[in-house]
């Protein structure tokens, strides 16, 4: 299972992109990290989700897709990334943050027809710190899932711990 | 062929770390890792050391990896030396792009350490 499978055909429209990049981050998880994601409860469990990682999309989808995770959260993920402890990955965890944001954008849009060759990836860029105004704890989130005209969100537990991917798209 | 250098180009510190790893798994006769965060620092580097082998992602900040491998063909140092893309822009046109530059193979993030293997191996085969 990797970003060679099939692809979808975006016309088919964008109640597949949820799926899709439900898809490709436990891909991404699963290649880099060798750590299955799990659905979350309803309510997801509570979290200060402060590192957001963000990688901008251009061309024929323009959006921006991010990672939001606590940084316990983002130093476990380089740790699993590096097979070190998290105490000694803790310097690693914004780079790895970056980087699996970057590989579940190239690996979402890969697996949607037209969008491989179409779509630019930006390099990915990672924010530390809380922002009330963008629903920065999960318990802004009621379900863990939205897919609305112009945002698709997804929650996954890493290690019980969740994970924010949001695809917010512009055009 | 033993005793190799390779070249790992990544803008991720992570991610070269995890392409070193992969390539120490692999059995590969690597001997010496040299690193570059992006095509300027890795045609620096390509110019002052003999170098066997290259990895090279796409995306990255000053010079990205299509840049460098076509740059890459104007270093004497550096004539008949694959380069093997890794990169999340996995798609057709991506890889023709990167294969009529001048690479010789492309692998997507995300990867395994065996499809590092699977990729790399027989472009050193062909060198040898």
């Amino acid at each position: 299972m990797n970003s060679s499978d099939p692809t979808l055909p975006a016309h088919e429209g964008r109640e597949y992109w949820l799926p899709t990049l439900q898809l490709a981050m436990q891909e991404v998880f699963d290649l880099m990290l060798a750590c299955p994601l799990e659905v979350p409860p309803t309510p997801p469990p509570e979290a200060i989700l402060d590192i957001t990682s963000m990688v901008g999309l251009s061309g024929q989808l323009c959006g921006i897709l991010t990672v939001r995770c606590s940084a316990r959260t983002a130093a476990r993920m380089a740790a699993r990334m590096l097979g070190i402890d998290a105490e000694k990955a803790q310097p690693e965890m914004f780079d790895a943050v970056g980087e699996i944001c970057n590989m579940v954008a190239g690996n979402f849009k890969n697996k949607i027809t037209g969008l491989g060759d179409g779509c630019m990836l930006s390099v990915p860029t990672v924010l530390t710190g809380v922002e009330p105004g963008l629903g920065s704890t999960i318990n802004d989130m009621r379900s863990g899932e939205m897919n609305i005209n112009d945002e698709i969100q997804t929650v996954r537990l890493f290690e019980g711990e969740p994970i924010v991917l949001t695809l917010e798209i512009h055009s | 062929m033993d005793n190799i250098t390779a070249l790992i180009v990544d803008d991720s510190s992570v991610m070269r770390k995890i392409v070193e790893r992969s390539l120490r798994q692999a059995g590969l006769g690597i001997a010496q890792i040299l690193e570059a965060s992006n095509g300027a620092e890795a045609l620096a580097v390509v110019e002052k050391n003999k170098v066997d082998l290259i990895l090279c992602d796409i995306n990255m900040p000053v010079m990205d990896g299509l840049e460098f491998v076509k740059q890459l063909a104007g270093i004497e140092n550096a004539k008949g030396v694959p380069v093997v893309m890794i990169t999340t822009e996995g798609s057709e046109g991506h890889v023709v792009q990167a294969l009529s530059a001048g690479a010789r193979g492309y692998i997507r993030k995300p990867f395994t350490p065996d499809q590092v293997r699977e990729h790399v191996l027989p472009v050193l085969e062909t060198k040898r």
